[in-house]
């Protein structure tokens, strides 16, 4: 990892524990061998940390799904060859042995070399965009000063990874199934995009760490001054959260992979270790979107409060990166499936149109922030009423003539 | 020099068997691989912001709309003999001519020669120059990317009726 | 053999593979993908001279750069609309068979 801009002598032992740790590790090495093996350590951390977390996030769902569903969910796997349950912690072994022993199918009319690149690309390139994400005061993998344009690089190449897997697949179901999801993906993209320039216009960076040094400091002593807690902040916030979950193929918006539809989609002709590796390509998508949306709009590593500064950076990141991986879930949890023309009439017509008129606001914002104390209510209040009026305004023009559906023999 | 030996060859390669391929798909696929090694010559050359452009518009977009377009207008059975164009002996020629006479001209040329320290040109100096003093060209291009939008939509979209076969 | 001058035949290499393409294969999409790797040449050549030129600090081949990209983005979506267009007039897309204003 880089030596970031900050003294790191100034920061805390917590806070400084990561880069001791790797010091102790490679500080026996000459110069370039030293920097070629702290980089390989901080892409070992990456995938080690990350590849867990999926492995806890699996069962983690599937607890959450089934508390909100009233049901105990998986309990039985526990510590392998002993009686301890520990309430089902054992279930990602499990699940990974069962992955790893299936026997792996590809079609005979399939095209051998993309059926196999497609999940190859595809985990690949979900690992790529971690590179650049803060994960606290001092650790930042990558210093990028375009980062934010890498992120979003990085993550419009998995597009390709589906179409491979559905074209390669030879089968109807997977095209069709990938064309959606790219039309999906395209459409999603845009409002994604959107919700981001706001903050990269306030920050006046393209750098992550650049936009978490935008976030710091305390209005009024103790309310951090994080994205979020803007006007248009909020709004970009809730915008991206909608996109990032049709991005990372999350339910109300996994269509591509709808089940009950399309049997599974482009998945369909995947069994075995390749179906896990998009599995887990996929969950690595939407944390490292969850991870870009606290880097951006949650201020980072940053404390919530000023005295809580004492805990280190590195697990504000964690526990806010949780928070969000939690309302994903939970998300999945209450929303029915979206149908295919709803989903693109709602990033055409309604998400799309909110996040330009959103980047005025944003502008505007950045136009009045001379603003004297005694003029804060009145910025305040226009930007409001200039996120909430067209919300309500064209929430109202869409949904004009819909009832809700009565359901006579239910 | 051996880094852009290899992303030169590798863009290379591809891109020329990609034109040589009978199948399209993978050809769009070989080209779309080239598009992203000239992506690593701009990281190469000290251009990151150009670089990540280059893959978010030709990997992300053009490859995507280049797709599509193959897949709509796939015939519905395979030809069964390859239509040959009539023109490849001369097109070959007209290319090897063209790369003659461009690397004799570079070879032969007193360009500078120093491999010069990595410029000082950032994402925030690119910012300030686009809309300082080329803000009136960046208009133009807003203006003639949603004109290139609308007109390619009317295009594709054709008139409805004969779209029944 | 200096750096620039590599760069520049590599670009230009570049540039008569696209040339052949366009020149030699007769399916219209491969063919504007021939221009667009002749394009994509050209712009090669901007960052070759931004980077070995004599005033890099002023980053013109980067703007011009940009500026190229948007321009190719327009370029590729136009011209493959107008390959749906010629399929959907003439069932395929060989460029040979799109005689209808021959005289």
């Amino acid at each position: 990892m880089n030596p970031p801009a900050a003294d790191p002598l100034a920061a805390g032992l917590l806070e400084r524990l990561p880069l001791l740790a790797r010091d102790a590790l490679t500080g026996a090495l000459p110069e370039p061998w030293r920097w070629v093996a702290n980089g390989l350590l901080a892409i070992l951390a990456i995938i080690v940390v990350f590849s867990s977390l999926f492995a806890l996030l699996t069962l983690a769902e599937r607890k959450v799904l089934a508390r909100v569903q009233n049901r105990p969910g998986p309990n039985r796997a526990g510590l392998p060859l002993t009686r301890f349950r520990l309430g089902g912690l054992g279930q990602p072994l499990a699940d990974g042995i069962k992955m790893l022993t299936k026997e792996d199918i590809v079609p005979r009319g399939a095209d051998p070399v993309l059926h196999f690149l497609a999940p190859v690309v595809l985990l690949a390139l979900s690992l790529l965009t971690f590179a650049v994400l803060p994960y606290g005061r001092l650790l930042v993998p990558v210093e990028l000063e375009a980062g934010v344009l890498y992120f979003f690089a990085a993550g419009a190449a998995t597009e390709l990874a589906l179409f491979m897997a559905g074209w390669a697949s030879r089968n109807k179901y997977s095209l069709l199934a990938a064309m959606r999801a790219l039309a999906q993906l395209i459409s999603y993209e845009l409002p994604l995009l959107l919700a981001v320039v706001p903050v990269v216009l306030l920050a006046g960076s393209l750098s992550t760490s650049g936009i978490v040094a935008a976030q710091a400091g305390w209005d009024l002593g103790f309310l951090p001054r994080w994205f979020v807690l803007t006007p248009w902040g909020f709004a970009s916030f809730l915008i991206f959260l909608t996109a990032a979950l049709a991005e990372s193929n999350r339910s109300p918006f996994d269509l591509p992979e709808a089940e009950s539809e399309l049997i599974a989609g482009h998945l369909t002709e995947y069994s075995g270790f390749k179906y896990a590796l998009f599995f887990m390509a996929e969950y690595l998508g939407m944390t490292a979107l969850a991870g870009l949306g606290v880097t951006l709009f949650l201020g980072g590593w940053r404390a919530p409060l000023p005295f809580l500064e004492f805990v280190p950076s590195y697990a504000w990141f964690g526990l806010k990166l949780l928070a969000l991986l939690f309302v994903f879930i939970w998300i999945r949890a209450t929303f029915p499936r979206l149908r295919i023309d709803q989903l693109t009439r709602l990033a055409w017509k309604f998400l799309v149109p909110l996040a330009l008129l959103n980047l005025g606001t944003a502008a505007l914002w950045a136009l009045t922030a001379g603003w004297g104390p005694a003029l804060q209510p009145l910025r305040w209040l226009g930007a409001v009423a200039l996120v909430a009026g067209p919300f309500v305004l064209l929430g109202r023009g869409l949904t004009a003539g819909l009832r809700p559906r009565t359901y006579r023999f239910a | 020099m051996i880094a852009l030996a290899a992303i030169a060859l590798g863009t290379l390669a591809a891109a020329a068997v990609a034109l040589a391929l009978r199948d399209l798909i993978h050809s769009a696929l070989l080209l779309i691989a080239s598009w992203v090694g000239i992506a690593a010559f701009y990281l190469w050359a000290g251009a990151e912001f150009i670089a990540f452009a280059q893959v978010l518009i030709y990997v992300g977009a053009i490859s995507m709309v280049v797709l599509f377009a193959v897949l709509l207008t796939r015939p519905p059975t395979a030809p069964a003999t390859p239509v040959r164009s009539g023109r490849t002996v001369p097109g070959f020629l007209a290319g090897g001519a063209v790369l003659g006479l461009l690397a004799g001209a570079v070879l032969s040329s007193p360009l500078p020669a120093g491999m010069g320290a990595a410029p000082a040109f950032g994402v925030r100096e690119l910012g300030l120059k686009l809309l300082g003093p080329h803000a009136g060209a960046l208009l133009a291009t807003g203006a003639l990317l949603t004109v290139a939008l609308l007109g390619a939509v009317v295009l594709a979209a054709g008139r409805g009726k004969e779209d029944a076969p | 053999m200096s750096p620039l001058q590599a760069c520049l035949l590599f670009s230009s290499a570049l540039f008569s593979l696209g040339l052949i393409a366009v020149l030699v294969r007769s399916n219209a999409i491969l063919v504007l993908l021939g221009v667009e790797l002749m394009l994509n040449a050209a712009n090669l050549n901007f960052i070759a001279f931004w980077r070995y030129g004599p005033a890099p600090a002023e980053g013109h081949g980067v703007v011009f750069v940009v500026f190229a990209l948007a321009v190719a983005a327009a370029e590729a979506a136009v011209g493959l609309a107008l390959v749906i267009a010629l399929h959907r007039h003439q069932r395929n897309v060989r460029l040979g068979d799109a005689r209808r204003l021959h005289g």
